[in-house]
């Protein structure tokens, strides 16, 4: 590998302590091409991302969270600038050395839950713990998000907040170590919502696991440890929350 | 289990009447190459087992007489491993309360009871005791048709005398495993018998005592073959030699030969096409599927499932439904290619058949669909491998429509919305539309391509036999004679016209080409055998020169106008250079034909017949058929009619087999094409058409929408089909042409209306599976998914 991205022998470390900085970005740009017009959806992000703590991103429709955090987890390539995930540059890493990178270290949750639908709720967990290193049991991940008992029911007989506690359940299962979600909350409602978050916010909490979450609700962002607000493709305002506000305390 | 797998296995049962439907397409291929293959194959071995065991030689040749002694010259010729004489004897048979002419050959039985050569295969009594003049073996294919057992006894006039003989026993023969009397074009197993005799009664009866008018042998290795062939005739020419031959021109053997080409060329056809819209239809399904998965796709990589696992699972879903087909297809390719094997038992008589499907035939069978399926989904299948995790997470961009072509020519208004919504669709896909009209198009030409040969079979009796050949019956002299002979022939109550023919065997050269076949001399300008142009029209003959079939000219590649060397192979065997007057079209076998006047004068005789051609008022056949019989004269009587109804008794049942053999698996096409397109169109247009639905279209009007397309395409498909099935039976005919036959391509009327039924039936049935489909269509439930 020319890349010096080594991953899958368990470095770097995935509890890495150093200086704590999990991600760094530094002018971090995404251009898409449509045709004849380029999309512009990056315009120089700079941020970093410490270890075990929980953030949230904030911004209108298009600002660019989605496409920050797809940068972030491997899913997508940055047009320029430089990403680092513990001191690796992410930027210059290849297909496969992302795909691993991604089956190390890397948890999602997606807005719309995205389970397999010809999976049982557990099989969702298995199908990703028997591609990882060192996964949790996936019967363990259920019961942390309350699904135990549903285990064995398909994404169509679940309700859309049970769906979503399963992805996190998903994402979890192979103890990574950042959890990017987005939008997690998007198409549940206030009540159900609370549940899940409480299940992110638990695993943040329990297993110190690096935390993004990106929202359009602001009242969200009381649970996080920062606030990351972004508008048109950049960064423009970090706040640090003195402390954390329990999902259980928030209403929207 | 893997939870991948388990995923594989739930979208396979989700998709089971789709799988199964085109696991049926590749069932059909596979097993027509296995039925061909093993069939051949299992031919081909029990041939050489029989040949080997039963010792069948390698040369033969006939000769007029030869002493016995000439054996051991012949067994001096370098190469030449064991010697068989033999007699050689054309009788009349007098069957019991059985009023057709029957002829027969005699062979002789050595005294040592088995023969050096061409064994006989006992299958019921017992081998004829040498020196007895009144026992008979018969061929299994005459015993069967007349229901012979030993024990039985029947007439037959042997050298101008009637002799009572009596069956000992049924045989078979590695010489006759395809029996046909010589100058048939097909076989006629009820009217022609092959029996064999102890040598010594039968040399009495032939004044052939310590001589021999047949000979065979066996060589120590195939090189030495035209060699041996070379020296043979040169020993055997003093003794009226007719030109000896391999195994290559030996009748039974050259038959079979043939039959080989024909399945191997089955082999090749048929798969490839079943396989070929195999592989087509995986690809429009996993294709959808993929699409529909998108996002499942997205969510694995996110995972860290790698662009190689994604391949592998939908490589492995392929993979699952192909030998699925597989494994039916060896099974249906088994039974069927036993069944085959058994049938083609009734043509071709071996004492056992050894069937077997081996295991290198149903690997490359495997491999072959593997293979096939792979190639077909393998755009498919890469490209849900490569499916970026962002892309893919984000739903696929909407279908682009446009005006379809009927509606830029402005004739849009003409057209009801829904009517236009179908030519939308089909002009959105064009390669799917194309592919799916082509797959139909395949359906169909299966069935004209399987079936146009009984339609072929059937023009050819009625050209040889309504055009060509219009006698009643066919009277062949035990040798040339001179023409008064037609007067008593022309004196027989019931005959109303007789026309005499002289049959000369000789070989043609020209240049370095050379052609073994008989001159037929007939009269010019006859009426109960006419030669035909390629236009099948009477072609006169000249009253000097040879006309040639234009097959044989090919063969030797000469022209009209080019001196033809004539080597006559019989009487004072002269040779001389005849001119070429013209060409004749026939189907069957590659004969010269010369005005009978000029072959007389070719040969230096006077007025000698062979035989003459008959045409009889059938209300005295019974009588003339017995008048006939009683002249020492007459070698043998060959009626048509009844040589043609025999043939298709025989053939009836194979066709009707192999008729809904081909049915069946040009349906399987037809169902598989129809039915997954229809439903990867519902699949696709689900919304729409629930949108439609929830708007208060009926669902008559929702279902014309999705079915409207299928029967326009199924309608564009069938003429295509007509055209593609008379491509492949161009095809397949061209590699069986041979100097034995060729095969024209005839289609009738009914054999297009059939396979275009056949097709409409399963467009008809699939689509009404797909619209009780539509018809549950849950309104709420498609509304709520999104796309
Ligand atoms: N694959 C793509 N092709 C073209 N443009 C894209 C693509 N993905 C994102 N964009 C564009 O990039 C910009 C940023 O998109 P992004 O999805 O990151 O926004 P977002 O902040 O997540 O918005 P939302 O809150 O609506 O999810 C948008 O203008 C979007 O249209
Ligand atoms: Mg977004």
């Amino acid at each position: 590998m020319v890349t010096g991205l080594s991953m899958g022998e368990g470095l770097p470390e995935k509890r890495d302590v150093g200086d704590g900085t999990v991600f760094r970005t530094e002018g971090l740009t995404k251009v898409y091409h449509m045709g004849e017009v380029d999309v512009q959806a990056l315009r120089g992000v700079d941020m970093e991302l410490f270890s075990g703590e929980m953030v949230v991103l904030l911004g209108p429709s298009g600002s660019g969270k989605s496409t920050l955090l797809n940068i972030l987890g491997g899913l997508d390539t940055a047009s320029g600038g430089c990403v680092t995930y513990r001191g690796m540059d992410l930027t210059k890493a290849t297909d496969k050395e992302l795909t691993q990178y991604r089956r190390s270290h890397v948890g999602f949750v997606f807005q719309f839950y995205n389970l397999i639908p010809s999976l049982t709720a557990l099989e969702n967990v298995t199908i990703v713990t028997e591609v990882s290193d060192n996964p949790m049991d996936p019967r363990d991940a259920l019961r942390l998000v309350g699904l135990s008992e549903r285990s064995d029911h398909f994404p169509s007989q679940l309700s859309g907040g049970e769906q979503q506690r399963v992805a996190i359940a998903r994402a979890i299962a192979k103890n990574p170590s950042v959890l990017l979600c987005d939008e997690p909350t998007g198409a549940l409602d206030s009540a159900t919502g609370v549940l899940v978050l409480e299940a992110i916010e638990r695993v943040n909490r329990e297993m110190g696991t690096t935390t993004a979450v990106i929202t359009h609700n602001s009242d969200i962002a009381a649970m996080a440890d920062r606030v990351m607000r972004m508008s048109g493709g950049m960064i423009i305002e970090v706040t640090v929350n003195e402390h954390r506000k329990p999902p259980r305390e928030i209403h929207w | 289990m893997k939870a991948l797998n388990r995923k594989l296995l739930r979208n396979l049962w989700e998709m089971k009447a789709q799988s199964l439907a085109i696991a049926i397409v590749i069932v059909s291929g596979v097993a027509t190459f296995f039925l061909s293959i093993s069939t051949m194959e299992s031919l081909k071995r029990t041939q050489a087992k029989f040949y080997t065991d039963y010792r069948f030689a390698d040369v033969f040749s006939s000769l007029k007489r030869a002493p016995n002694a000439l054996a051991e010259r012949i067994a001096e010729i370098p190469g030449v491993e064991r010697v068989d004489t033999r007699v050689l004897a054309e009788v009349k048979l007098d069957m019991p309360d059985y009023a057709d002419p029957v002829t027969g050959r005699l062979v002789s039985v050595p005294e040592t009871e088995q023969a050096e050569l061409n064994q006989l295969y006992i299958a019921e009594g017992r081998n004829v005791q040498p020196d007895r003049d009144d026992e008979v073996v018969v061929g299994e294919a005459f015993a069967e048709a007349h229901q012979i057992r030993p024990g039985y006894s029947f007439g037959a006039v042997i050298n101008g005398r009637l002799k009572q003989l009596r069956v000992v026993g049924i045989a078979l023969s590695p010489e006759y495993i395809f029996q046909m009397q010589a100058g048939s074009i097909f076989p006629d197993f009820e009217h022609y018998a092959v029996m064999w005799m102890g040598r010594t009664p039968l040399g009495t009866a032939y004044d052939m005592d310590g001589a021999f008018n047949h000979v065979a042998l066996s060589v120590n290795s195939e090189e030495t073959v035209e060699d041996v062939i070379d020296r043979l005739d040169v020993l055997l020419e003093p003794y009226g030699g007719t030109g000896a031959y391999g195994r290559a021109d030996q009748v039974s053997h050259r038959y079979l030969s043939e039959e080989f080409k024909q399945l191997a060329n089955m082999a090749t056809v048929f798969p490839t096409i079943f396989l070929g819209v195999a592989a087509f239809l995986l690809n429009i399904v996993v294709t959808r599927l993929i699409d529909t998965q998108r996002e499942q796709i997205a969510v694995l990589k996110a995972f860290g499932y790698s662009n190689r696992d994604i391949g592998i699972h939908y490589a492995g879903l392929v993979l699952a439904i192909t030998l699925v087909g597989v494994a039916g297809g060896i099974a249906v390719g088994a039974w069927l290619g036993r069944g085959m094997s058994n049938m083609y038992m009734e043509y071709y008589r071996f004492p056992f058949m050894d069937y077997r499907l081996g295991v290198a035939t149903v690997l490359e069978g495997a491999l072959i669909a593997v293979a096939s399926a792979m190639a077909g989904t393998l755009f498919a299948v890469r490209r849900a491998a490569s499916l970026s995790p962002a892309v893919a997470m984000r739903p696929a961009p909407p279908a682009v429509y446009r005006e379809s072509v009927v509606e830029r020519f402005g004739l849009g208004r003409f057209l009801s919305p829904p009517t236009r919504m179908i030519a939308r669709n089909i002009e959105r896909k064009p390669v799917k539309s194309l592919l799916t009209v082509i797959g139909i198009a395949f359906a169909c030409a299966v069935l004209v391509s399987g079936l146009f040969f009984g339609d072929a079979v059937d023009y050819i009796v009625e050209v040889q036999f309504g055009l060509a050949q219009r006698d009643d019956l066919t009277v062949s002299f035990v040798e040339p004679t001179s023409d008064s002979a037609l007067y008593s022939l022309r004196g027989l109550q019931g005959v109303e016209r007789v026309e005499p023919f002289r049959s000369v065997p000789a070989t043609l050269r020209f240049g370095h080409r050379t052609y073994r076949t008989s001159i037929q001399g007939v009269r010019g300008g006859g009426d109960l055998y006419r030669l035909l142009d390629n236009r099948f029209q009477q072609v006169e003959l000249p009253p000097r020169g040879v006309v040639l079939t234009d097959y044989l000219a090919g063969i030797l590649r000469i022209s009209p106008g080019d001196m033809l060397t004539v080597e006559v192979l019989e009487g004072e065997r002269p040779v001389r250079e005849v001119p070429v007057a013209g060409l004749v079209t026939e189907f069957i076998g590659a004969s010269a034909y010369m005005e009978i006047s000029a072959l007389n004068r070719l040969m230096r005789e006077g007025n000698a017949v062979s035989g003459a051609y008959m045409a009889t008022d059938s209300n005295y056949d019974p009588q003339l058929y017995r008048e006939l019989h009683d002249m020492p004269r007459v070698a043998g009587t060959t009626v048509r009619k009844l040589a043609i109804d025999s043939f298709y008794e025989t053939m009836s049942r194979q066709i009707l087999i192999f008729t809904s053999i081909m049915t069946a698996l040009a349906m399987s096409i037809a169902f598989g094409v129809v039915y997954n397109s229809a439903r990867i169109s519902l699949s696709e247009r689900s919304r729409d058409l629930g949108s439609l639905r929830v708007l208060g279209f009926t669902r008559a009007e929702v279902s014309y929408i999705l079915l409207g397309e299928l029967a326009i395409l199924t309608l564009v498909a069938t003429p295509v089909g007509f055209a593609l099935g008379r491509g492949i039976a161009g095809y397949m005919t061209a590699g069986m042409e041979t100097d034995l036959f060729r095969i024209p391509v005839v289609i009738n009327m009914d054999t297009y209306a059939f396979s275009a039924a056949v097709v409409f039936v399963a467009a008809v049935a699939s689509g009404i599976v797909v619209k009780l489909r539509l018809d549950r269509l849950d309104l709420v439930e498609i509304l709520k998914t999104k796309e």
